[in-house]
């Protein structure tokens, strides 16, 4: 369907201050899972809405990576036309109730917005969550789901079913073909399943969405280990598939490299977050993973993974959970917002300090030692690099340390494939579509540019999935 | 692949596993071996097509399971099944051992790990300790096959828990040599005596060492005085298997490894085995309490 035009051009917006997120409250919220964050009534989400100026030129859809028409679902819940604001959003983005929970919106699409000059923004965001969440709370029949295209008798490859994964599949299936994603875990989803913590997106919410793609006819399976189980060529050759599609992700964990860093005690936010979130730890023994809780944790880190893996560990019933990175709060790479709520949950901040090693007792993490750091000179990134303060040695007492300082490519599926063009730090090269160096395969989202946002992953699991479309096409 | 209900996908629970899904992996065989030692065969034809010695899968009894590594002991690519040997030691390997024909598991996934050279070899010595034997059988039949010259060390606490005697004694090996603590059958002593004397009389130029930590540990040591090559195939704590998680970091040669994707097969002369060690029982008191918990459930009072 064509976007219907805004709302009424002589509708008044209302001039209140943006309408602020019910959240629970952090010490309550701090000792469960369940969601921090509660989402908009249909009040708030109407509230909300009418501050939209509707603008002529509307500049906030430049900001979203998939260029949402957020003008247009923002018109039609001024309008109480809250289906048709579902359909406008799921023109562009399979996941609305993923993307209004956890895109960077204030980087993006509320960056770009008029309002956004006075400081005050629409909460695009969540007003896409609104209706995402009025969508998944419909029955299945009755939601919103987007036309599949006349079968097309070409079968597409999808590998891996994170963000990128995913919608290109449900694209590849809006252009007709036939598409199976491969996934090595035993749950899709990628880092939605097993990093985003549940009480950032609940994963009923993940499930829920996937099965709308499972119901647009996109085949998924679990268990396949592409390098592995099936190679690249044979997918394309005796599996039957014309084209491929790579999303599998920047999954492997980088440590410190420091001494001690083997000690019991001692965890990437990968593993940490994958036993808490996949085999769901937090409810052991009634799931059968387990997690060492730490009482007290130094969580190594200023990104969102940090955030997530020190609340986390206060969920888990820490006493003392520290924040260190190296450089201030200005520099964090973590949403303002995950930041704020880390804050409010206790999270010690420790700010300026560089992890030097790792000590122990029995084999066991007993502490920490760090250096003080001062902002030096600029580096290339723009940032002032952090030096070290000479002498500044101290030791943070911990029983627990969670290393999340990012991750690169795992190298498992293109050592399989010798053919495939990588850079030097292993990320696959793809062109604007997509297009590697191998014929037929294409490839989006972290495992070509490094771990970035959900929302980029997906944009380019769609740009993938239309030259996908053209070059099947053509080769006809 | 995984039916429609994506809430089963994401989130399944005992119920609909006992419902039976479409795509779960068939139990075909079973056989206990020992006391708590247990042979089963799994229908999985994509991992049986390409499974090779050495290499290990991954596998989840039901729905909110664990995730635990087991190694091939051997497999079919044309009947597209899988068979391994398991020792029951905690919950996951209890539930299994309650499975039988019939029955099925949730996830079995691979092959994973990098295979077990087998090529090429000349003289060489295979070290099966306990249910390591499992693991030794395919990488000894691999090398004779392919033209070395196989002597296979066998041990175990008593003759009861001596497991695949026959299915060696089938290979075309140079020698079977069986060891066991009590000398109840074979040899009287540890696996170590023979493998002294294989060094020794000069009559190896290789060894393998497989099964627990701290007997590939002893291993490593009396081949090193010879240098005689020793490779053991560790087993450290895994989540995923696919190089992840770094779960199962191992330290060979002073550097950081992953047992997962740079093993299991490593150098024994280079392996920090008292960080293994050390390392492989991070769960042990998490572990016994969830296997307490099950064992009552379950009342078989074991
Ligand atoms: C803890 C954490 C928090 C984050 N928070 C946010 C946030 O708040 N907002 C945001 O926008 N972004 C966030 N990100 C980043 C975001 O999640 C990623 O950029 C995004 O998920 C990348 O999507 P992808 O599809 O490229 O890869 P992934 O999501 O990593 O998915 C890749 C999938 O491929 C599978 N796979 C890998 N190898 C193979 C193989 N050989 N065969 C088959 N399957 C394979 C993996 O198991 C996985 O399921 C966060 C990341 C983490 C780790
Ligand atoms: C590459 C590899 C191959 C293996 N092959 C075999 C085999 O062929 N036969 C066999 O009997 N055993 C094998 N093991 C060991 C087997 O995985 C463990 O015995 C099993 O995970 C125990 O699970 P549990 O829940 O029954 O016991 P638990 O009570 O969970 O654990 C008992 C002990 O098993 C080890 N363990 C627990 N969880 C894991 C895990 N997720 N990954 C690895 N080790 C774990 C720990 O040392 C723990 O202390 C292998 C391990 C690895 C890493
Ligand atoms: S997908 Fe993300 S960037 Fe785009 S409109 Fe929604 S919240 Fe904004
Ligand atoms: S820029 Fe802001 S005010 Fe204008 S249409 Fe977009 S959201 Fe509404
Ligand atoms: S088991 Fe996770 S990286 Fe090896």
């Amino acid at each position: 369907m064509s976007p219907v035009e805004g709302a009424s051009p002589r509708r008044k917006p209302s001039r209140a201050p943006r309408t602020p997120m019910p959240e629970r409250d952090p010490v309550a919220r701090a000792q469960d899972f369940s969601e921090v964050s509660l989402g908009y009534s249909e009040e708030q989400a109407r509230a909300e809405a009418d501050r939209c100026l509707q603008c002529a030129k509307p500049t906030c859809i430049d900001g979203c990576p998939v260029n949402i028409d957020i003008k247009s679902f923002i018109g039609r819940i001024i309008e109480g036309e809250y289906a048709q604001g579902v359909a406008v959003i799921k023109e562009r983005n399979a996941l609305p109730a993923v993307c209004g929970r956890v895109c960077p919106q204030e980087e993006q699409c509320e960056a770009s917005c008029v309002l956004a000059r006075k400081g005050e923004p629409v909460a695009i965001g969540r007003l896409e969550r609104f209706l995402g969440d009025l969508d998944l709370a419909c029955d299945l029949e009755e939601r919103c789901r987007p036309a599949v295209g006349e079968d097309s008798g070409f079968r597409v490859a999808v590998v891996g079913s994170g963000p990128a994964g995913l919608a290109c599949a449900g694209e590849l299936r809006r252009y007709g073909h036939a598409v199976t994603v491969f996934e090595s875990l035993h749950a899709p989803g990628g880092v939605l399943s097993y990093g985003i913590p549940e009480f950032r997106l609940p994963k009923s919410i993940v499930a829920s969405e996937i099965e709308m793609l499972t119901v647009m006819g996109v085949t998924i399976q679990t268990d396949a280990v592409i390098g592995a189980t099936y190679t690249l060529d044979e997918l394309l050759t005796e599996q039957g598939f014309d084209a491929v599609f790579i999303g599998n992700g920047a999954g492997l964990p980088l440590f410190l490299g420091i001494p001690g860093e083997n000690l019991n005690g001692v965890y990437s936010a990968n593993e940490f977050l994958t036993r808490v979130n996949l085999m769901r730890a937090y409810e052991f023994p009634r799931a059968d993973t387990p997690v060492w809780r730490g009482r007290k944790v130094a969580v190594v880190g200023g990104g969102n993974v940090a955030m997530d893996a020190a609340r986390t560990a206060k969920r888990l019933g820490a006493e003392e959970v520290f924040l260190v990175y190296r450089r201030t709060e200005a520099e964090m790479p973590a949403r303002r917002e995950e930041v704020h709520h880390a804050r409010e949950e206790g999270i010690e901040f420790m700010m300026l300090c560089s992890p030097q090693e790792i000590v122990g007792h029995d084999g066991w993490v007993t502490g920490m030692v760090a250096t003080r750091m001062e902002l030096g000179e600029p580096d290339e990134s723009g940032r002032r690099a952090p030096v070290c303060v000479v002498g500044s040695e101290f030791t943070i007492d911990c029983d627990t340390v969670i290393v999340a300082l990012g991750t690169r490519a795992n190298p498992l599926l293109a050592k399989a494939t010798p053919d495939l063009e990588l850079t030097r730090r292993g990320y696959i090269v793809a062109d604007e579509d997509g297009a590697t160096s191998k014929p037929g395969v294409f490839a989006g989202g972290d495992i070509v540019t490094g771990s970035a946002t959900v929302i980029l992953a997906m944009g380019a699991g769609k740009r993938a999935a239309r030259a996908i479309d053209r070059w099947l096409r053509d080769r006809e | 692949m995984r039916s429609g209900n994506a809430a089963s996908i994401l989130f399944g629970t005992p119920e609909n596993f006992s419902e039976g899904r479409l795509d779960m992996f068939p139990i075909v065989h079973k056989r206990q071996l020992s006391e708590a030692v247990f042979e089963m065969g799994v229908e999985a034809p994509a991992v049986a097509r390409k499974a090779k010695a050495g290499q290990f899968f991954m596998l989840r009894v039901a729905e909110g399971g664990e995730r635990i590594p087991l190694t091939f002991s051997d497999w079919s690519a044309e009947e597209g099944w899988i068979r391994f040997i398991f020792m029951r030691v905690g919950k996951t390997t209890h539930q299994l051992s309650h499975l039988e024909a019939g029955d099925a598991l949730a996830d079995v996934v691979g092959p994973l790990g990098v295979p077990t050279h087998t090529e090429g070899l000349g003289r060489v010595a295979v070290v099966g300790g306990g249910v390591g034997a499992a693991v030794a059988y395919p990488v000894a039949r691999a090398m004779a096959e392919s033209g070395a010259q196989v002597t296979v060390i066998l041990g175990a606490r008593n003759a009861d828990l001596i497991i695949l005697e026959d299915e060696f004694r089938a290979l075309p090996l140079r020698e079977l040599i069986v060891v066991t603590d009590d000398g109840s059958a074979g040899e009287k002593g540890l696996v170590t005596a023979p493998l002294k004397r294989l060094c020794e009389a000069g009559e190896i130029d290789a060894s393998m060492a497989m099964g627990p930590a701290i007997m590939m540990k002893f291993c490593a040591a009396t081949t090193r005085e010879f240098d005689v090559p020793c490779t053991v195939s560790l087993n450290p704590i895994m989540v995923d298997g696919t190089g992840m998680c770094g779960a199962c970091r191992v330290t060979v040669g002073g550097e950081t490894k992953f047992g997962c994707v740079d093993g299991p097969d490593f150098d024994g002369h280079a392996v920090d085995f008292e960080e293994l060690m050390s390392r492989q029982r991070v769960y042990t008191d998490l572990e016994r309490e969830s296997d307490a918990e099950y064992s009552k459930e379950c009342s078989c009072h074991l």
